[in-house]
C-alpha cells in the first residue's frame, strides 16, 4: 500500500562536519524503497522544511548500487565546530532533522 | 594471511580497555591509536605553553594498557597521539617503555608544524580573508601529512611510530603500504588502503557506536562496544569486523553509514596520499559482523596540502539554570529575556549572546518547535569574548537567578573555557618536510 511516512521508518541516516560543512548521509533499508526515497528526499526538500537551518547550497551525491545518497550542506554551522555557540556545534542531530521528512513509499 | 590492522581509538575521549581487548584476543599485526580533531591539536598547542605536555592526555594511559602485550607479539604500534610535540610523546613513550622494562624502538615524526610557513598574507581558504584579517592571535598550524614518513620509519624496524597531525586514515593505510609493498604512486591500492583506514579511523562508529536508534536500529550490548579489527587482503580488500566476545554489530549498513561519514563528494575523497574515488565501492556481509569491502579507486594525490590554522578563541562562558512543573516555559523565558537585557542592552555587550531553552530549542534552534507543552526546560546562555570578563560577568549573571530570578529556579551550573578556534588553508606539499627520528630504549 502507498504511504507517507517519516523518512526514519525506511532509511538511516548519519551526520557528520568539516569546517562550517555538513554532511548527511542517507540509506535505504530496503532496496525497493530507494528509488521513492531519492525522488522525494532531495537539497530543495531539505532547504524548504528547514529554510532557517540550511540557508547555504546544498548538494546531493548518489551510490545507487547501495541505495544511498549524500547530502552536503554548506555553510550549516554557524563558522564550525570551534566557532559556534550551539550545544551542538557539530550538527551531530541534523541526521535525524533528514529523518523527519515525508516520503512515500510502497511498504 | 591476511594484515590484521586493529583500532586502539578514533578519538582523544576512547577509552583504553577496548584496545587492552584487541592485543590480548585479536591476533593483530598493527595498532594505530587516533586521538585528533579540528579542535584537539590547537588545544595541544595551548596545554604546551601553560607547561602542560603537548601531546596526548591519554598516551600514557593507553600506551601503559598495550605496551607489554604489543612488545611480547611483536604488535607495532602506530598513532597521531603526539598531537602539539611529538618528541615529548615519544620520550614519554620511551620512559614507559623503559619502566616496564621492555626494549623498543620508537619512531617521532615531526614536521607536520609548519608556522614558519604561515604570514599574515596567508589566505584562509575556508573564510576568505588572510590571517592577518582574521583578527585572532595565531596559536598554531600544522599541515596533514600522509602515510610516507610512516613507512619510512616502519621500514627502519620501529616498533612504535609516533607524530603529530598525521591524516587520521593515513595511520591505517601506512602498515597496509608497508606489508604489501604498494608503490607511493599506485593510486588504486593507495585508495584501497584509505578506504580500510577511513572505516577504521573512528573506531566504535563502525562497530555499532553513532548508529542505534532503539526499534529502528538496535545494537547488541551496545554498553561494551568492541573497537574494530580489518584483515587486510593481498589485493587490498578487506573484512571489517570485531572481536567475537565483545558488544556491538558490524553489518552492511553500519559500514554505509561510516563510508560517507564526513566525506563531500564520494568520487573525490582527498587525503595527503591520494584522491580516493569510493563511488564504486562494494560492502557485502560476509559472516557475523564480517563485512568484505572493496572497490575503492583512485586519482593523484592533491599538490596541496591542508593546514590547521589555530588562533586564539577568546573565552567561552556558559551558564544553566532549570524550571520544572507548569508554566516552566514561561518562567524560562521570562529568566531569559533577564540575561538578554542585563548583557546586551543594559551591559552592552557587542559580541554574539546565544540564549537557548533545552527541552523546547536549544539543539536545533530556529528549525522546528513542537514540544511547547514541555514542564522540563532549562535555560542555557553562552558567549565568547576575547575579554574574560564578559564571559565571568554572564556565568554570575545567570548565577543570581537562584535567588533573583523567576521562581523556582534551581540546578545552576556554569563554566568559563579558554577557546581555541580553527581554519583550513592549503601550501605546497613541497613546502611540508617531515623528519623521522629514533628513540631505541
Amino acid at each position: 500500500m502507498r504511504q507517507t511516512v517519516p523518512l526514519r521508518r525506511v532509511a538511516s541516516a548519519r551526520a557528520g562536519d568539516k569546517g562550517n560543512i555538513s554532511n548527511v548521509s542517507v540509506w535505504a533499508y530496503e532496496a525497493r524503497h530507494y528509488a521513492d526515497i531519492k525522488a522525494s528526499i532531495t537539497p530543495e526538500a531539505l532547504k524548504a522544511a528547514y529554510p532557517a537551518q540550511f540557508r547555504g547550497q546544498i548538494e546531493r551525491f548518489e551510490l545507487d548500487h547501495l541505495h544511498g545518497m549524500n547530502f552536503v550542506i554548506h555553510d550549516a554551522l554557524e563558522g564550525g565546530v570551534n566557532t559556534s555557540l550551539n550545544l551542538d556545534a557539530h550538527g551531530k542531530s541534523f541526521s535525524f532533522l533528514v529523518l523527519d521528512l515525508p516520503v512515500t513509499v510502497d511498504l | 594471511m591476511a594484515l590484521r590492522i586493529g583500532c586502539g581509538s578514533g578519538g582523544e575521549p576512547d577509552q583504553p580497555g577496548p584496545a587492552r581487548d584487541l592485543v590480548e584476543r585479536g591476533n593483530l599485526d598493527y595498532l594505530c591509536f587516533e586521538s585528533l580533531a579540528e579542535r584537539t591539536l590547537a588545544q595541544g598547542h595551548v596545554a604546551a605553553r601553560s607547561a602542560s605536555p603537548g601531546y596526548s592526555r591519554k598516551l600514557e594511559t593507553r600506551f601503559r594498557a598495550v605496551l607489554t602485550g604489543c612488545h611480547d607479539q611483536g604488535i607495532r604500534i602506530i598513532t597521531n597521539m603526539g598531537s602539539a610535540d611529538p618528541l615529548g610523546a615519544g620520550h614519554a613513550t620511551a620512559d614507559l617503555a623503559r619502566s616496564l622494562g621492555l626494549k623498543l624502538k620508537i619512531a617521532v615524526i615531526e614536521g607536520d608544524d609548519v608556522r614558519q610557513l604561515i604570514s599574515g598574507d596567508t589566505p584562509l581558504e575556508g573564510v576568505g580573508g588572510t590571517v592577518a584579517g582574521f583578527g585572532k592571535p595565531l596559536v598554531s598550524a600544522n599541515a596533514y601529512i600522509g602515510a610516507e614518513p610512516i613507512v619510512e620509519a616502519l621500514h627502519a624496524g620501529a616498533d612504535i611510530v609516533v607524530g603529530g597531525r598525521i591524516s587520521d586514515s593515513a595511520l591505517f593505510l601506512a602498515p597496509i603500504m608497508h606489508e604489501l609493498d604498494i608503490a607511493l604512486d599506485n593510486w588504486d591500492r593507495i585508495a584501497k588502503g584509505i578506504l580500510v583506514g577511513h572505516l577504521l579511523e573512528c573506531s566504535t562508529q563502525v562497530t555499532g557506536g553513532y548508529f542505534a536508534d532503539p526499534g529502528y536500529k538496535d545494537v547488541p550490548d551496545i554498553d561494551d562496544l568492541g573497537y574494530p579489527i580489518a584483515e587486510v587482503q593481498p589485493d587490498g580488500s578487506a573484512v571489517i569486523t570485531k572481536l567475537p566476545d565483545v558488544g556491538g554489530c558490524v553489518t552492511e549498513l553500519t559500514v554505509k553509514e561510516q563510508l560517507l561519514y564526513e566525506v563531500h563528494d564520494p568520487s573525490a575523497y582527498l587525503t595527503p596520499d591520494v584522491s580516493a574515488d569510493f563511488s564504486r565501492v562494494t560492502i557485502q556481509s560476509v559472516g557475523k559482523d564480517r563485512v568484505r569491502v572493496d572497490g575503492a579507486a583512485g586519482r593523484q594525490r592533491p599538490d596541496r596540502l591542508k593546514v590547521q590554522v589555530g588562533f586564539e578563541g577568546g573565552y567561552l562562558g556558559e551558564g544553566e539554570i532549570g524550571y520544572a512543573g507548569p508554566g516552566a516555559r514561561q518562567r524560562a523565558e521570562l529568566a531569559r529575556d533577564m540575561i538578554h537585557r542585563r548583557i546586551v542592552e543594559r551591559g552592552g555587550f557587542q559580541g554574539d549572546l546565544r540564549l537557548d531553552l533545552i527541552g523546547v530549542n536549544s539543539i536545533h534552534a530556529t528549525a522546528v518547535e513542537r514540544s511547547s507543552d514541555t514542564q522540563d526546560v532549562r535555560l542555557r546562555a553562552a558567549l565568547r569574548s576575547r575579554d574574560r570578563q564578559w564571559a565571568d560577568r554572564l556565568v554570575a549573571d545567570v548565577e543570581s537567578l537562584w535567588m533573583g530570578g523567576p521562581a523556582g529556579g534551581g540546578g545552576f551550573r556554569g563554566r568559563v573555557t579558554e577557546t581555541v578556534v580553527s581554519q583550513p588553508t592549503y601550501i605546497d606539499r613541497e613546502l611540508v618536510q617531515t623528519r623521522v627520528t629514533y628513540i631505541e630504549t
